[in-house]
């Protein structure tokens, strides 16, 4: 099979290996350094999609980043990708790719009625069309907007490649290899600076790979090879092609994502697909070049109307002709250089240039070819549906706004030339503002904000030598303030040809009884027609002209289309286009997928997970863990067919019974030092704390300045002025920043220092009437005795040759220890009390259990302090002092705080005795009231009590106080129930609270 | 992302820190008589200033030092950073 649009002897393509692909079904070849695009145009095809809103076909306008048509469905190694730009996805052997936005195929598609229906189909026709009645929206309205609306479809699978992230730094980054690029990075670099140059392209040297120019005295794209080649070599460079700098961050921190794998057939087992580069640059260069944009005429999106840099692209790069009867249509004299290399190609070009008289020597050089040129004229439409077939051009009125003798000429590909438009998001994202240049009807990056340059024709520069020049010495001084070196490099001769000026000339008129669609953007379907109707409408800012009308939106970000649409809207509005404006540049450049931007953090990985010591032993002994913030902590240990309601109510009752043992290693732990340690608790509790006796523990509550509750648990005075305290799991790290806060801010005054000693210590919670039986077994030569450890007393012992810390506190309301031992040691405390336990009935209990046994109890935690509670709420007021201040006291004495009917904790009884409260359900007087219902409080935690045998539930409720006896309903919409209930107290058993001091 | 010298650690990202609001703030003494308008003041409201602002940030992942930074709240220039115990004039 030959491929009759290929050139034999142009290009930078391997031509000796062929890679086969398909596309939309259909097997093809082309060769390695193709992209999708340039195989598909050498293999003649050119309908590759359809269009946004009118389903009208699409073929490839650039070949590059620009390119707003060629979105393809990419299918690589069982995974696809949606949003893919055929003329930036390299060709790798077995490739795969479908054309998107088109139903049944690209060929025929029904879509393409919406084309004959295009009055329906105004600018804001979503804002108009699908406002009313308001009952279609959810079902007929949105699921037709989001069939309708984008390109491709995501996949529902989990993504199997591998994404990375990487931390840089550099004193240079320069983002682009073009001609500036290459020069300020080689100044640079030679200079001593660490560098970073990056290209978002496969190839390295930008324009220099198409232009005819020369430096020294080798060709541009020689120049740039040897320029690169020697860069590499160089240990404080790193250049990167495929990687796109696409956001520019606050202090200089941009982000670049590399393309690692995606041009190969798949990634290898230990290969990232793409790497996300988080780069810290002390100065950075914006190279970034400039897109050809192009003028505005008849049907000027029918399949062959390409840029005239992307047709000289073609040829150059990968030997590939978009037509063999060329029409370049041009303002100005870039589009020369193209007409030229069809020449050198065989291939007869016309040009219409659209200005009178122009005197160039490129245009010389056209001309002495051979080449036919022809002054004041410019194509009027484009003829042909699937592909260009002819074009009709006629002759221009020197005010350019009539034409004159329309004539249709045959034809094959119309290659456009508007001028160029500076790429500039970057230099906008940094917070740059933007200057209008009157001589290149573009933006260009104003004053810097941030330590960064633009250069080259990024800035408007389009002369090789201005731009090499100014590159090599910014190269040089940048370099120079940072690394304190003064080697400076003489910037090339160059050789390039003196280009005369643009017309200013970017909209052909229609001509007389005629109404073709000339579209401004291509990727969203918006024509001249579709502006003037939003200006009509009353939209103005340019903004909101974006957003109506969707010009400049999408995957393109309207690259070639946001300058067009400016000078009509400055046009219609009779302003200038700088009092127009532009719309934000935001980052990012190109779209970037989610799996880079997620890199590692995936899964398991998102989060770490942290693990007390005795883990592996939960794991052995049939442990069902669960999420406890980032630890994994037992839920209940499994028995044969139990489930969770079973395990845990068997565990429980044991504790109730006999004795269990619970891991609490993950409690928050804080070692507290320093000669006012004590006046410092006395700050931060609510309770009084001067007066606590070395080896006492006392239980605390701490609160917010605003009053509320922020954490709760118990200190233990060691020594004279050492105290341990414990935080609840979820709070320990707020709870150590919070005590920071005050010591270093507020109080820097006290001597007192704190540091977490959470991972020091493992914990092990022994709780039951038999739990002293099994303390004194496990510490044989220590005095457990009431009188000796009395409740909230503390003793350091000696457990089997291991220091260990006995503090008698109780969580679950039975008498109850807590055992630490120094981390390392905490698989062999643990095994040892499993161990000595057997002859109690021991057996461990996970944190359903420790729920299940707090809850009836009435003790308090998170899903009661939940940061919206105050002490009284909680049951904790009588832990107050009335005596001294502390933190959040005044808070306290605020109006809504005092009130006689507050919120407080009660107890919530079924009375069926049978049904579960579900959490979260509303506690209301009358369900069967009208929406929406008075709620009267909140249920905060359900269990089954193991002491009553049966359900019992933890609530908030208003006027708590005063409605024990009360019967209420608590209703769950979610779970769809209404449950009779008793309101009692919140101390379901022991209410006294005789057995921890038993 | 914000590039923030820590006067202990040197520069870190910001990912290392944490914010802790106007540093200006002075909390009431203990045990002193403050009216509901001086603790609410002090509580709940704060100025939003546009431009120079006296910061406090943690740097929670670091040398968990509270250090005070000058920023401008709309450039988010940092003109200086301090120790806590630094004096500031604004």
């Amino acid at each position: 099979m030959t491929q009759s649009f290929r050139l034999d002897k142009t290009g930078l393509i391997n031509k000796n290996k062929k890679i086969s692909f398909k596309f939309n079904g259909k097997s093809y070849f082309g060769y390695e350094g193709d992209t999708l695009a340039s195989a598909l145009i050498a293999n003649g095809v050119h309908l590759v999609g359809r269009s946004f809103k009118y389903h009208r076909p699409r073929g490839f306008f650039g070949a590059g980043v620009d390119e707003p048509y060629a979105i393809v469905q990419l299918y690589r190694n069982g995974e696809t990708d949606p949003n893919v730009r055929a003329t930036e996805q390299e060709l790798f052997e077995g490739l795969e790719a479908k054309s998107v936005n088109c139903w049944p195929s690209v060929n025929f598609d029904i879509g393409a009625i919406n084309n004959f229906l295009n009055i329906f189909l105004p600018a804001g026709f979503y804002y108009k069309t699908f406002m009313w009645p308001r009952s279609f929206w959810y079902k007929i309205y949105e699921p037709f907007i989001r069939k309708a609306a984008g390109f491709g479809a995501a996949s529902t699978k989990h993504d199997k490649e591998k994404y990375e992230h990487k931390y840089e730094y550099c004193d240079l980054l320069i983002a682009g290899s073009g001609p500036s690029g290459l020069a300020s990075a080689y100044a640079a670099a030679k200079n001593g600076a660490r560098v970073i140059l990056a290209e978002d392209k496969p190839r390295y040297g930008g324009s220099l790979l198409t232009s005819d120019v020369s430096i020294g005295n080798q060709s541009g794209k020689d120049w740039a090879d040897n320029i690169i080649a020697e860069l590499k070599g160089m240990e404080n460079v790193i250049v990167k092609n495929r990687s796109q700098i696409f956001g520019y961050y606050d202090h200089n921190m941009l982000v670049m994502s590399e393309r690692i794998t995606d041009h190969l057939p798949k990634s290898d087992k230990h290969t990232p697909k793409q790497r996300m580069w988080y780069i810290r640059a002390k100065q950075v260069v914006i190279s970034s070049g400039s897109i050809e944009r192009p003028i505005v005429f008849g049907n000027n999106d029918t399949p062959g109307v390409v840029l005239a840099s992307a047709a000289k692209e073609y040829m150059k790069v990968y030997g590939v002709l978009v037509g063999k009867k060329p029409v370049i249509f041009t303002n100005n004299d870039s589009a020369y250089e193209t007409a030229i290399e069809f020449k050198k190609n065989n291939i007869n070009p016309v040009v219409l240039d659209s200005r009178k008289n122009p005197q160039s020597e490129i245009i010389k050089e056209a001309l002495s070819l051979g080449i036919e040129v022809k002054f004041s004229h410019v194509v009027v439409a484009a003829k042909g549906y699937k592909k260009v077939k002819s074009c009709d051009i006629a002759m221009i009125s020197d005010n350019k706004e009539n034409l004159i003798d329309i004539t249709n000429i045959k034809c094959d590909c119309i290659c456009v030339s508007g001028f160029w438009t500076p790429t500039i998001h970057l230099a906008s994202q940094s917070g740059s503002k933007t200057k209008f240049v009157e001589d290149i009807d573009a933006f260009i990056p104003d004053k810097s904000k941030q330590k960064e340059i633009t250069l080259g024709s990024a800035n408007g520069v389009f002369t090789l030598d201005e731009t090499l020049k100014t590159s090599f010495q910014k190269g040089y001084e940048l370099s120079k303030e940072i690394t304190n070196q003064d080697n400076k490099l003489q910037s090339p001769q160059v050789s390039e040809k003196q280009q005369s000026k643009h017309d200013k000339f970017w909209c052909v008129p229609l001509p007389n009884g005629k109404n073709y669609k000339r579209f401004l953007d291509f990727q969203n379907d918006v024509a001249v027609s579709d502006i003037e109707l939003a200006l009509r409408e009353g939209y103005r800012s340019i903004e909101h002209v974006k957003r109506y009308t969707t010009l400049g939106m999408a995957t393109d970000q309207g690259r070639t289309s946001n300058l067009n649409g400016l000078q009509l809207v400055s046009k219609i509005e009779n302003k200038v286009v700088p009092a127009v404006g532009h719309t934000t540049f935001r980052p990012p450049y190109t779209p970037v997928t989610i799996g880079a931007i997620v890199g590692r953090e995936i899964g398991k990985h998102s989060k770490p997970t942290r693990k007390s010591p005795m883990h592996s032993w939960h794991e052995k002994n049939n442990a069902v863990f669960v999420d406890a913030g980032v630890w994994l902590r037992p839920r209940y240990y499994k028995k044969d067919n139990e489930g969770l309601f079973e395990a845990s109510k068997r565990e429980a009752e044991n504790v109730r019974k006999n004795v269990g043992v619970c891991d609490v290693t993950t409690l928050g732990k804080i070692d507290v030092k320093g000669k006012d340690s004590a006046e410092f608790l006395n700050r931060v509790y609510t309770n009084a704390w001067l007066k606590l006796p070395v080896g006492k523990a006392r239980y605390g509550v701490m609160l917010r300045e605003d009053g509320v509750v922020m954490d709760d648990g118990t200190t233990t005075r060691i020594s004279e002025n050492h105290y341990h305290m414990t935080t609840t799991t979820a709070q320990a790290a707020n709870v150590l920043s919070h005590l920071e806060y005050y010591l270093q801010i507020v109080w820097p005054e006290l001597d007192v220092n704190v540091v977490s000693s959470t991972e020091q210590w493992a914990g092990a919670a022994i709780a039951g009437p038999k739990s002293r039986d099994l303390l004194q077994k496990i510490f044989p030569d220590t005095d457990v005795s009431n009188d000796a450890l009395p409740f909230m007393g503390f003793l350091e012992a000696n457990l089997f040759g291991v220091k260990a810390r006995i503090f008698r506190i109780s969580f679950s309301g039975e008498l109850a220890y807590e055992v630490n031992v120094e981390s390392d040691n905490g698989n062999f405390m643990w095994e040892k009390i499993i161990e000595n336990g057997k002859h109690f009935n021991l057996q461990p209990y996970g944190t359903e259990a420790l729920s299940t046994l707090r809850i009836e109890m009435g003790h308090v935690a998170g899903s009661e302090l939940d940061g919206r509670t105050i002490p009284y709420d909680t049951g904790l007021d009588g832990l107050i002092s009335k005596k001294k201040d502390f933190i959040g006291k005044r808070s306290l004495l605020k109006k809504a705080f005092n009130e006689t009917d507050r919120q407080r904790i009660v107890g919530v009884v079924p009375l069926d005795k049978k049904t579960s409260i579900p959490e979260g359900s509303h506690l209301v007087n009358d369900p069967k009231a009208k929406m929406p219902i008075l709620k009267l409080g909140h249920i905060s935690a359900s269990c089954w009590s193991v002491e009553h045998n049966n359900p019992f539930s933890l609530a908030i409720l208003k006027d708590g106080k005063n409605m024990i006896g009360s019967k209420l309903y608590a209703m769950s919409p979610l779970k769809n129930k209404t449950i009779p209930v008793e309101i009692v107290s919140s101390h379901y058993v022991d209410p006294k609270g005789e057995r921890v001091r038993s | 992302m914000l590039y923030i010298k820590c006067p202990y650690c040197g520069y870190r990202s910001q990912n290392e820190f944490a914010y802790g609001g106007d540093a200006t703030i002075k909390r009431p003494e203990l045990n002193k008589e403050v009216t509901d308008k001086e603790w609410d003041n002090f509580v709940y409201l704060r100025k939003s200033p546009r431009g120079k602002h006296l910061e406090l940030w943690h740097h929670v992942s670091g040398c968990r030092q509270w250090i005070k930074v000058l920023r401008d709240t709309n450039t988010h220039e940092i003109f200086n950073t301090y120790k806590s115990e630094d004096k500031v004039e604004t």
